[in-house]
């Protein structure tokens, strides 16, 4: 029978079955952080059940931290207990941990990729909707809730169902200026936000094959914006090259060996999908959002669509927006580059290509903050801290930071935002802030101008 | 966890598509590593303006509704995996969520606290949000073992979807840790011969 990606890597990963119910997951690696954690920690230690296998679990802080003065003890009361609860956690139960100031420690789905704990063909879970990051290197890859990571704490499992398959196929060359951000706002913005619920996603195409591993991170990053539980894509060479010499990539010979295996596990032609789309290239613009969820998304020289649907009335009201009316030219005063979206290396040096030589403008906050310390590193290495900093711009320490505002990264009630990451909810960057979601160029383009500009025309 | 079995009670009408967990509960309240307290700060940005003042308008404020079920609309519960949104919709009082479609992990993640997702159809749901209208103290009644919804005094009734291994969880109050732990022997079986394949 011919099978997909999805298939393959699902069904080598299958321990039992349940009549007329869920299967049983095996998972190869489970990545933690402290906000999803410690009510699965206790419900284990109440129950007094021990970690099954601590040496596949991965832990890192990112949430709940500081992106400035990492090297001082966390001021909020509650989330340094918090971090210190990941802590005495792992150390207790023997789970590596890579905490703040660690030369290993970033946002999960940047470090993880980094370090080489993500290879194609596993099973990888993480208390975080976002997991679906990994699904870039043909994982499945998928965010849980914290009683599923008490689960694959007791038992390296999960119960589920399996999903059903979903294609998204996207041919032919993108026009300058758009960026793996904008193909996926794009796809959200055309199929919605719940079309992907119950599915799991492939892309396919010439788009996705000539993309950077970065790049593809972004795109299955935004899978669960459209619900579906993860997005996957093929591995190629550009993901072998990718992992090869990395800290935790299998080494030598045994690499050798997993390549070989990895090159089978390519959608078989002819496999059949429950639901696919076909989307050219071509079509594609930078993309900016104008409502409060991601799939409310334009290209940003146009307008905003007329709805009657009253949610969506809800929703530019609180964006202070009108139907019919443009966002070029709208003033903007914060600007975000960062996130498990687009915290990458090569974000930042997109961002500081178009930065260097302007000057950030005077209205604008700019908060630039990496996925990890190495992403920090490699930014000061290559001399882009020197870019941003020579244009007034603000480069931080590692976290998600503004993305959830979390920490003290907050967007001010009824400012605007233009940022990176993933999503638009109300009050996601701060209560009452607003969030306009785009590229990293589009953001690194605002800043400099202090206004949304069309930074299509400056490649046309 | 909690058994369920059969619920009667009156339900709070939120007519609101994409309701997203940071709504639920906003990440700020998220610092905590225990699982109490969440039901304090369910909805708060919109229960609550930024003094701390009880919107008046907002469903939940509304002294003409109460009960235990909450109706809400399309795609409930998406975004973030946070089962915090489950613990503060549970921590509230809610046992019952009825919408037309829920995001994923959300409902997986209020099927492990006991806290009833049924889905139905987008013309029930508007039945549903049409008879709370026209007397908001109509009564619910949700029959898990029958798996129907009915509301009395009218003529709605309908059958609602369970996975059957869920629903055997919930009336007897079981979680999925004991069934996996159950099938440690099968777990490490596979586990040697993967790492033999290999």
């Amino acid at each position: 029978m011919k099978k997909t990606l999805f298939d393959k890597v699902w069904d080598a990963h299958v321990v039992d079955a349940i009549d007329n119910g869920p299967q049983i997951l095996y998972i190869d690696k489970h990545l933690i952080h402290e906000v999803t954690s410690p009510q699965a920690f206790n419900e284990l230690k109440d129950r007094d059940i021990p970690i099954f296998r601590p040496n596949q679990i991965v832990a890192t802080a990112d949430h709940n931290t500081p992106t400035q003065n990492q090297h001082l003890p966390v001021r909020d009361d509650l989330s340094r207990h918090q971090l210190e609860q990941l802590a005495i956690n792992c150390k207790a139960n023997n789970i590596t941990l890579y905490e703040l100031g660690h030369k290993y420690n970033g946002i999960v789905h940047v470090m993880a990729p980094e370090l080489g704990v993500t290879q194609p063909g596993m099973t990888m879970v993480c208390g975080d909707s976002h997991t679906s990051t990994h699904g870039a290197f043909g994982t499945i890859a998928f965010g849980i809730g914290t009683s599923q990571v008490a689960q694959v704490f007791a038992s390296q499992c999960l119960l589920l169902t399996k999903p059903k398959s979903l294609r998204v196929t996207v041919n032919g060359t993108l026009k300058k200026g758009v960026l793996p951000k904008d193909v996926i706002l794009y796809i959200i913005s055309k199929l919605g936000t719940n079309s992907g619920t119950g599915y799991f996603c492939e892309y396919a195409g010439d788009v996705f094959e000539n993309m950077s591993m970065e790049g593809r991170m972004t795109v299955c990053n935004m899978s669960i914006e459209m619900g579906a539980r993860g997005g996957m894509i093929a591995p190629d060479q550009t993901t072998f090259e990718y992992i090869k010499g990395r800290e935790f990539a299998p080494k030598g010979k045994e690499f050798e060996k997993k390549v070989a295996y990895w090159k089978t596990l390519p959608t078989d032609d002819g496999a059949s999908f429950d639901k696919e789309y076909i989307f050219d290239a071509e079509d594609i613009d930078p993309m900016i959002t104008y409502g409060t969820n991601p799939g409310m998304g334009i290209k940003i020289s146009g307008a905003i669509p007329n709805s009657k649907n009253e949610s969506d009335k809800k929703s530019l009201a609180y964006m202070n927006f009108s139907a019919g009316e443009t966002l070029l030219g709208k003033p903007i005063n914060y600007v975000f580059i960062g996130s498990c979206t687009n915290s990458r290396i090569e974000d930042f040096r997109v961002a500081a290509n178009y930065i260097k030589g302007k000057r950030k403008a005077d209205n604008v906050t700019a908060w630039l903050v990496p996925g990890s310390r190495q992403v920090e590193t490699q930014i000061i290495e290559e001399g882009l801290k020197d870019v941003f900093e020579a244009a007034g711009f603000e480069l931080r320490q590692p976290g998600c930071s503004a993305c959830l505002a979390m920490n003290d990264d907050k967007i001010p009630q009824g400012e605007y935002c233009v940022s990176t990451s993933n999503r638009n909810f109300e009050g996601r960057q701060g209560q009452g802030s607003r969030t306009i979601l785009a590229s990293p160029l589009v953001a690194a383009a605002t800043a400099v101008e202090g206004a949304i500009i069309d930074v299509s025309k400056q490649f046309s | 966890m909690e058994k369920f079995s059969t619920l009667i009670s009156t339900a709070v009408p939120l007519d609101i598509s994409n309701v997203d967990t940071d709504q639920i509960i906003p990440a700020r309240f998220l610092k905590a590593t225990d699982k109490k307290g969440f039901g304090d700060n369910l909805f708060r940005d919109w229960r609550y303006n930024k003094q701390g003042d009880l919107i008046e308008d907002f469903a939940l404020n509304k002294s003409k509704y109460s009960g235990s079920i909450l109706v809400a609309g399309d795609n409930f519960g998406c975004g973030s995996s946070r089962e915090h949104a489950a613990w503060a919709l549970a921590g509230y009082g809610l046992k019952v969520i009825i919408s037309s479609f829920f995001a994923d992990i959300f409902k997986g993640n209020a099927l492990n606290n006991g806290l009833l997702p049924i889905q139905v159809s987008a013309e029930v749901l508007q039945q549903l949000f049409e008879a709370i209208k026209h007397n908001p103290v109509v009564e619910f009644k949700i029959d898990l073992e029958a798996q129907t919804l009915s509301v009395l005094q009218t003529t709605i009734k309908t059958h609602f979807d369970i996975d059957p291994y869920k629903k055997t969880c919930l009336i007897n109050g079981y979680d999925d840790i004991d069934y996996l732990l159950s099938k440690k022997n099968k777990i490490e079986a596979f586990e040697l011969q993967k790492s033999n394949s290999l």
